[in-house]
């Protein structure tokens, strides 16, 4: 039986939580307020007691698939444990319940968290300027490309292209539409990495920027990311890294040394803050020393022993988010470097790298790798062979469902025919390697042996393959909706 | 393991990549530590700063210092909800789907619309999307934006306007709320929306039927940036005739967090379902017939639609608006109003005696004011909040960060939480204050600890 909606489990005058009386003399909104202003009765939310609340949330909760319970190999999020102390300390009143607006003289314990997370993340980076006011990787992303425009408008020109590579993001191209550019495609050659002759042929006067992921989306090492940033600079234009692939290089790879100019991070993959079902993210883009006039107001600054934000900054392309960015993520990301130091910094992508190349060694005997030879912290294979037996990528994926696991990234890139991105990171050990993998193996031995049961997966999930045509054809997005048509969707 | 790999050694995996690139030695950071010492370390960080649970808390301008129930902070802390990712395997995350279509049910219900998408990253980059939206849907390049919309979001708005698909004019308050003869004015055929606010920035209700109708003659969409726990009470922009209706979740539920991490939420009319930015969860049926959620009308979004995308978001806030689906079901119908009325006749009450502590007034009179207010004082604001922090009040938002002309005055708000006892205490130290404003100089505000 599906769990029920909030609004199936409302009881009319049931109660939750309750405040205290009012304690001051009422007025009565009618007085207050005039009555063309005021709502008509009460919103149409749900009344239901707190303990059937929980139960209803708990229920819904163990639906779903979590890293606290198997492995999550979705490649390019950078799926790890959460550390629990990370959440705690987070949640510690004098950094919850602290508003954006008190003084800066009583926020000098917030102030200086963020600050010591800028000195940690400018030297894993090897760059000099930072701010983490953007909400997410993706709106770094904008941040950069609006830096990015200001930058050349103040050279007296500010462009109209960006270079892509066909391997990147959905995100590259859509934000570089929506900063007003045009996206020019640059496709991957055989080895997997930027076609150099092409790169060539496209970089023009009027490339503002190319936007590189490093390891690429198919786990391969941009080899030569030294020549391609010598070709972007020579032409004026800008280099940005996205760091969705960062875990990759933490104590190992410096992307200022390999000549980004910007570098994006995102606090929920490599720095272990939770993905929270999507979201909040946090978002961290460091910067070449030029560039930093350039960065969202305000910026965090040091004068002797005090922290402050500096507002006057007539060059920098304005607020992008609210206040100061998702504060909460900076506090655990501080706590998981603070864990792990430089020795275990440098540890997190050795051991990132060592599990992916494990994985794909044992793999590849049933599964074509989209290339041969070592790969970074992730690897994409691609189901062709099991395809021939009328077995698809996606078939695979839900039959990984059936045995507790999560699938890998499907799909994407879009590049490789069938694909499958499998990033394990480094919080799996041996065991959890080889029990994924045998469940790869015995899906390659059903789609020989019995198709069909791969086909029909998953069978041992709270629900079966859902219909996804018909959701996008009859919209039913609200209760509301759901009532109009008789609760069935 | 090397040795299934086949490698002979673990450097070997990426010996290819060249030297230079590499990080030379270990880096430049601290030693690890242990549980216990990053523990003490953040306590003395928490500690030095000034919190809602120390000082009475009368800041708002966005973020504002509701209750909070413990069984939501339970909830949300639970791994299933906090461990897992966007939902792209609908059969493993009918948790997430589910709460998401509970939370699109909510805010519609609050703001009169009939879709709203999973939320965005937070009020202000909620408008900067509204914006576009509108721009896309109208053909035309200009938005105007009404003073009353938070001057954060109001920056932000413009942040996205740069890059030259939309331009910004504003449209000025006149005695705290946006007047409707300037707003026709301004209404000119390129206008794609005006934005407003409700209630606005100083805290007063605006008469969102009459912005809405002058904007519509236009042929513009109206945008609302709308306070959630004031639409409990207020009548919802989606019944004034908006187009958009948008805002920050923080008030239901979300911890004020030093501002961050938020919640934006949007919602719109069916007619502009195709529009929408970032992710949208639908009913549908299993294989079996059974009721379930999926993510839907994906290709609007950028992993499909790459550059043709509706908007660049990839995330939405999953774990903040499941903070508010909590909230609201465990609230409901009745809390919600409850926790809207005693934070409006709190602020009332303040505002009323506060008005009478001679050369204090409130700064846009009879204007009809929500839970927030402006006060105007007999001498500057700063002033005044460092002698209220001295006796463990943070008194308000100064405007003077906002515009420098207004160094003497203070926005003002109040919660449910504020008890009687804090409120008489803030006119007490205000009438204190008053009795000798320009006293100088100050000395440095007390810190707790």
């Amino acid at each position: 039986v599906p769990e029920l909606t909030l609004r199936e489990l409302s009881v009319k005058d049931h109660r939750g939580p309750r405040l205290l009386p009012l304690d001051v003399p009422q007025e009565g909104v009618e007085r207050l307020l005039p009555s063309d202003r005021l709502r008509e009765g009460a919103p149409g939310l749900p009344e239901i007691s707190e303990p059937i609340v929980v139960r209803h949330f708990v229920n819904l909760s163990v639906l779903n698939h979590h890293i606290d319970k198997a492995i999550y190999p979705l490649g390019s999020c950078t799926m790890k444990y959460n550390p629990k102390l990370n959440d705690e300390m987070a949640q510690l009143p004098g950094l919850a319940a602290i508003h954006p607006f008190q003084s800066e003289e009583l926020s000098q314990g917030a102030l200086a968290v963020i600050g010591e997370l800028h000195e940690w993340l400018k030297a894993i980076m090897g760059m000099p300027a930072i701010t983490t006011q953007p909400a997410a990787g993706a709106q770094c992303e904008l941040t950069a490309i609006l830096m990015t425009r200001a930058y050349h408008a103040a050279r007296g020109n500010p462009r109209e292209e960006v270079i892509v590579p066909d391997s990147a993001h959905g995100t590259n191209p859509s934000t570089v539409n929506q900063v007003g550019y045009r996206v020019v495609t640059v496709p991957s050659g055989p080895d997997g990495c930027v076609d150099l002759k092409e790169l060539r042929r496209e970089v023009s006067g009027k490339t503002a920027a190319l936007m590189l992921t490093n390891p690429n989306t198919l786990g391969i090492f941009e080899r030569e990311a030294g020549e391609i940033a010598r070709i972007v600079h020579e032409a004026g234009a800008l280099l940005y890294l996205d760091g969705a692939n960062l875990n990759a290089m933490v104590g190992l790879l410096s992307p200022g040394a390999m000549g980004f100019d910007f570098a994006h991070i995102n606090l929920h993959k490599t720095f272990s803050t939770p993905h929270g079902g999507g979201g909040p993210g946090g978002g961290v883009l460091c910067v070449r020393e030029d560039l930093e006039p350039y960065l969202p107001t305000p910026v965090l600054e040091r004068s002797g022993d005090r922290y402050l934000w500096n507002y006057d900054r007539p060059r920098s392309i304005g607020r992008v988010h609210s206040y100061y960015g998702n504060f909460g993520m900076i506090v655990r990301a501080l706590c998981y470097v603070k864990s792990l130091g430089a020795a275990g910094l440098a540890e997190v992508s050795r051991e990132a790298i060592l599990n992916a190349n494990y994985l794909k060694a044992r793999l590849t005997e049933a599964y074509a790798p989209s290339h041969e030879g070592y790969c970074m912290h992730e690897f994409v294979l691609s189901a062709s062979r099991q395809k021939a037996r009328g077995v698809r990528a996606v078939d695979i994926a839900k039959r990984i469902l059936d045995f507790g696991m999560h699938a890998p990234t499907t799909y994407f890139p879009l590049i490789v025919d069938e694909a499958l991105m499998i990033e394990p990171t480094e919080t799996e050990t041996k065991a959890s390697l080889d029990a994924f993998a045998e469940v790869l193996l015995t899906i390659d031995r059903e789609t020989r042996e019995d198709p069909e049961r791969v086909k029909r997966a998953p069978t041992e999930t709270p629900v079966r393959r859902l219909d996804e045509a018909r959701a996008a054809r009859k919209l039913t997005l609200t209760w509301q909706d759901l009532e109009a048509e008789g609760g069935d969707a | 393991m090397l040795q299934r790999i086949g490698a002979p050694s673990l450097e070997a995996l990426w010996e290819a990549i060249p030297s230079e690139f590499r990080v030379r030695g270990s880096l430049p950071v601290d030693p690890p530590l242990a549980e216990y010492e990053i523990a003490r370390r953040f306590a003395q960080w928490a500690e030095s700063n000034a919190d809602a649970q120390h000082y009475a808390c009368f800041l708002g301008a966005g973020i504002y210092d509701h209750f909070i129930p413990a069984a939501l902070r339970a909830l949300l802390s639970r791994s299933e909800f906090a461990t897992a990712y966007t939902p792209y395997q609908p059969e493993v995350s009918q948790g997430t789907l589910q709460t998401i279509f509970e939370y699109q049910s909510m805010i519609c219900e609050l703001t009169g619309m009939e879709v709203a998408n999973a939320s965005l990253y937070d009020g202000a980059t909620a408008c900067a999307e509204a914006a576009h939206l509108a721009v896309g849907a109208t053909g035309r390049r200009i938005v105007l934006v009404s003073e009353g919309v938070h001057p954060h979001y109001r920056e932000v708005v413009r942040t996205y306007a740069a890059a030259g698909s939309f331009e910004v004019r504003d449209v000025p308050l006149e005695r705290g709320q946006t007047p409707v003869l300037a707003l026709q004015r301004m209404l000119a055929p390129e206008v794609a929306a005006f934005l407003w606010a409700q209630p606005n920035f100083e805290g007063i209700v605006e008469d969102g039927a009459a912005l809405t109708e002058a904007t519509h003659a236009a042929g513009a969409y109206s945008i609302a940036v709308a306070d959630p726990v004031a639409l409990a009470v207020l009548k919802p922009p989606g019944k004034d005739g908006a187009d958009i209706v948008v805002g920050e979740g923080q008030p239901l539920g979300v911890p004020m967090g030093y501002g961050g991490p938020l919640v934006g939420f949007f919602s719109v009319r069916k007619s502009d379902v195709r529009r929408l930015p970032g992710r949208l969860a639908g009913a549908t049926v299993d294989l079996d017939g059974r009721r379930g959620f999926v993510l839907t009308l994906q290709t609007r979004e950028q992993h499909i639609r790459r550059e043709r995308a509706t908007s660049n978001i990839c995330t939405n806030q999953g774990l903040m608006a499941l903070a508010n689906t909590i909230h609201m079901a465990l609230l409901g119908a009745q809390g919600m109003r409850e926790v809207a009325l005693q934070s409006m006749e709190k602020a009332h009450y303040l505002a009323r005696r506060a008005a009478q502590v001679p050369g204090v007034s409130l700064a846009n009179g009879e204007a009809p004011y929500f839970r927030e207010f402006v006060l105007r004082l007999p001498g500057p604001a700063a002033d005044f909040l460092r002698a209220a922090e001295k006796r463990r009040i943070l008194a308000g938002v100064p405007l003077e960060r906002f515009a420098r002309a207004r160094s003497s005055e203070l926005l003002v708000a109040a919660t449910e939480k504020r008890t009687c006892e804090e409120l008489d205490r803030y006119v007490e130290v205000l009438a204190d204050w008053a009795r000798r404003p320009a006293r100088a100089p100050v000395e440095e505000a007390a810190c707790r600890s």
